[in-house]
């Protein structure tokens, strides 16, 4: 079984870093099969970008996603261009402050956090897509979460190491919290 | 303790990285290039990576001079490499050629976005595939190999620099941007694993020397720079002495010896690799990413029931001629999908000599091919044939 | 050298340094570019260099053939690009000598961006231009260097284009050794030459030559010796100055000399510099510390 994530944002955002984490820890430390695939304009900053996943426990036959399972939004272009394209049943995860998702389908899981924000709060909002992993982590069954967390570490330069772990962290609590909250609210 | 060009393991990453760990594996130690997207990866990797292993890297002010200057590292002893893209692969054209007449081992690779010109940096194409056969001017033969992942990048590049060193030619890795820039997984083995070939030097004293004489395997001893024997290289035709001869006999025996090296050698280096050609009625050709492409829609279409088959071209050029002769007279059609309107496709179609149908799935690049359109050619043809 | 066949047999003195079976040469009676090549042949002698560590690279043209006539491993590659291919002959065997050959045209017309560039990169060659004023090989065309109102093929009513100062070219884009002599100063020529091929670093060497064939009938200068009068009468020699005082103007006196002589860490010494470790971190680096000394 395939599972295709789409990740959307813009240039310098780390779109390309985090869809090469999540391929990262499916492949190096879950030992299955992952592609990161990317797209991209000229600019190197501010133009449109996206990245795509593929994970499955064989061998990948085609790297792009066109019915993706996930969707991870950090932009408000990137979910209006894509957001019809994610499966009934898809998880679609955005960062809340840069967007503001106009319709929501009720066939997807949805979950959200000010990724942006919290990295901010910490110190540099370049780690927005470190906490958006947290996030994908915690709410997703993607890849293994210590899995993801080890491929975060490994990507990212050494002297920043603490604080990307904490990032993570971070958003991997959020997402718990969300989870235990609906699971209250079910009950 | 093992050697730091190779980086044995397990790896996730991009088949730009991939081609410059390859060439590293293969014993590269010179690289000269011109930034280029989709293939920059491979400069930025060897920019790093050559000084740690004792090679060198430069930067020049254009692919011309970059393709000059792998010639002139390859005389000097080094195996040599650059990578670029379209328009950079079109100014490489006039020294691929001085390359060539010379019998000069070295490494090109070609990461193919939408042409022509500037056309699409970003996106994919497979549409330099017939430039990577005839680009240059003159008669001659090429090798040319499409890697179809991260992990034939690294597998490919390094297959390119020993049928270089072997055979004593440019030898193309013809990739593409999807392939270049896909991350996955790539298995690096043991240094000891790999294998690599060496060109053959002479051993002859420097006055018995001819540079340009075929020995058996049709292909000379090359003596570089500083080896002693004092020879002269032209881009003139030459006879097996290397000295300029303006005459037709001279220019028949120096091409034909061009292209006997390769011909007589095609065995060695042709290959290609078959999925479910037993039963198959009808098969799909392809190369490169488009492989991708062509395996999904053979899952997809045995899934209901049709009877696919596979080649997967890893050479492309010296094309399988004689395989694809047979096979046409064995299959009730052959597609090939690839990212550009009908270039292999013509091969494809001299080759199957109206044996069978042979029909394009391709489209003018910036994306690869739907697995779902090669789906639906494979039941149009299925109709027609009927 | 130009000897028929039949003429007693006379060993040239630069025997060991040709490739006497190709000789007869290419090059028209009166050319300049046989007086230069031998003053080459001379100069590497001089060196004292052993022949199996120099190379000679050329381009296109009739300067390009010296690379089939001399006796080192030498390459005759394509028009324009001898440079490069020298870039990466000199970078991939460090210890050999690699001088390139090259005419005016196959230098800084189609090779122009390369030459520039190399002289700036400090690559460690020395290049020999045969300066004779227009496109020999090709009949007689207008070059980069063809005078002001020369005929041409090409320029039949005069050439409507300035030419390149080629000293001044290379001093601008960083050379270490640049000098202008022309065919018939070869003792000068010979000495200049020994001192470019030790020198570290691209170095430059102009020599104006005689083209009585293509460019001379055209302009005035028909018979082999008129050019070379020329020479004779206008040449000025001054050493060490700056180029820009050294304009090459055929209307006044003909300044020549050994122009330039400094020193400059080449590419492979500031890339093994950059790779050290040491440098620092740019704008503030510690350069002078790990260069100077050297």
């Amino acid at each position: 079984m395939e599972t295709e994530i789409l990740i959307t944002g813009f240039g310098g955002q780390g779109i390309v870093l985090t869809g090469n984490i999540l391929g990262m820890a499916a492949t190096l430390y879950d030992n299955r099969h992952a592609t990161m695939t990317q797209s991209y304009g000229p600019e190197a900053r501010g133009g449109s970008c996206s990245s795509q996943v593929v994970i499955s426990d064989e061998p990948i036959l085609f790297p792009y996603v066109e019915n993706p399972q996930v969707m991870i939004c950090m932009s408000q272009a990137g979910f209006q261009k894509n957001c019809a394209m994610l499966q009934e049943g898809g998880a679609m995860l955005w960062d809340s402050d840069l967007v503001k998702p106009a319709e929501l389908s009720d066939q997807w899981r949805c979950y959200n956090i000010p990724a942006t924000r919290f990295a901010e709060e910490m110190g540099n909002k370049m780690m927005a897509n470190i906490v958006m992993l947290g996030f994908v982590a915690a709410v997703c069954a993607l890849v293994d979460p210590e899995s993801l967390r080890q491929a975060v570490l490994e990507s990212v330069p050494p002297k920043t190491r603490d604080k990307n772990a904490a990032a993570f962290d971070r958003g991997r609590e959020y997402g718990g919290e969300i989870l235990k909250g609906r699971a209250r609210q079910e009950h | 303790m093992a050697s730091k060009a190779v980086l044995t393991g397990t790896h996730f990453m991009n088949g730009d990285e991939a081609c410059a760990e390859g060439a590293l594996a293969a014993g590269c130690r010179f690289f000269a290039g011109y930034p280029i997207t989709p293939a920059t990866e491979v400069a930025e990797r060897m920019s790093r990576r050559l000084p740690q292993v004792g090679g060198m890297y430069i930067q020049m002010e254009d692919e011309i001079a970059s393709m000059a200057a792998l010639l002139g590292a390859s005389w000097g002893g080094k195996k040599a490499m650059t990578s670029t893209s379209g328009p950079g692969f079109s100014l490489m054209m006039e020294n691929l050629g001085l390359g060539i007449i010379t019998e000069t081992p070295c490494v090109v690779c070609n990461v193919q976005r939408g042409g022509p010109s500037t056309g699409l940096p970003t996106l994919v194409g497979q549409a330099d595939m017939m430039q990577a056969r005839w680009g240059s001017h003159g008669h001659y033969e090429i090798i040319a190999l499409c890697p179809s992942s991260p992990q034939e990048m690294f597998d490919f590049t390094i297959r390119a620099f020993n049928l270089s060193e072997r055979f004593r030619l440019p030898v193309l890795v013809m990739a593409d941007e999807v392939v270049g820039h896909m991350n996955e997984r790539v298995l690096i083995p043991e240094e000891g694993a790999i294998e690599v070939v060496e060109r053959k030097r002479p051993t002859c004293a420097p006055g018995q020397f001819l540079p340009y004489r075929p020995e058996a395997d049709g292909v000379a001893p090359m003596a570089c720079f500083g080896d002693g024997y004092r020879i002269h290289v032209t881009g003139l035709t030459h006879g097996e002495n290397g000295y300029p001869a303006m005459e037709d006999r001279a220019q028949e025996r120096m091409v034909n010896s061009l292209v006997n090296k390769i011909k007589m050698n095609r065995d060695a280096i042709i290959s290609y690799e078959t999925e479910y050609l037993d039963d198959a009625e009808v098969v799909l050709v392809a190369y490169g990413i488009s492989v991708r492409s062509a395996r999904r829609a053979l899952r997809m279409g045995r899934d209901r029931g049709l009877r696919l088959g596979l080649v997967k071209l890893n050479t492309v050029w010296p094309f399988p001629e004689e395989f694809i002769r047979g096979l046409a007279g064995r299959v009730r059609a052959l597609i090939m999908p690839e990212i550009n309107l009908g270039q292999m496709v013509l091969e494809l179609e001299r080759c199957a000599g109206g044996r069978c149908p042979v029909r394009l799935v391709g489209h003018a690049g910036g994306s690869i091919i739907r697995p779902g359109v090669i789906l639906s050619a494979v039941e149009d043809i299925r109709k027609e044939a009927v | 050298m130009n000897q028929p066949s039949t003429a007693p047999c006379m060993q040239h003195p630069q025997e060991e340094l040709l490739r006497s079976e190709r000789i007869p040469h290419i090059w028209c009676s009166g050319c300049g570019i046989g007086t230069v090549f031998s003053c080459v042949l001379a100069a590497i002698r001089k060196t004292g260099l052993p022949l199996d560590d120099v190379a000679m690279v050329s381009g296109i043209g009739c300067t390009g053939r010296m690379a089939g006539y001399i006796k080192v491993d030498s390459y005759h590659t394509t028009h324009g690009r001898a440079i490069p291919f020298a870039t990466g002959l000199k970078l991939a065997r460090p210890q050999g000598a690699v001088l390139v050959a090259s005419g005016d045209g196959d230098l800084i017309a189609i090779g122009g961006n390369h030459f520039i560039h190399a002289a700036r990169r400090n690559i460690d060659m020395t290049v020999i231009c045969v300066n004779n004023l227009n496109y020999g090989m090709t009949g007689g065309q207008q070059a980069p260097s063809t005078p002001f109102g020369a005929k041409t093929t090409t320029s039949p009513t005069g050439s409507p284009e300035e030419p390149f100062d080629f000293c001044q070219l290379a001093a601008a884009c960083g050379a270490v050794y640049v000098s202008r002599w022309t065919s018939i100063h070869i003792r000068r020529l010979t000495e200049s030459l020994t001192r470019a091929i030790l020198k570290p670093g691209f170095s430059f060497v102009e020599v104006l030559a005689a083209c009585p064939t293509a460019f001379g009938r055209r302009n005035r200068m028909r018979a082999a010796l008129d050019m070379i009068k020329f020479f004779h009468e206008r040449s000025v020699i001054k050493n060490n100055i700056d180029p820009r005082e050294a304009p090459l103007d055929f209307e006044g006196p003909l300044l020549v000399g050994d122009f330039i002589d400094r020193d400059r860490p080449t590419f492979s010494d500031n890339y093994a510099l950059v790779h050290s470790g040491q440098l620092g971190e740019w704008p503030d680096l510690e350069r002078q510390k790990h260069t100077s000394g050297q």
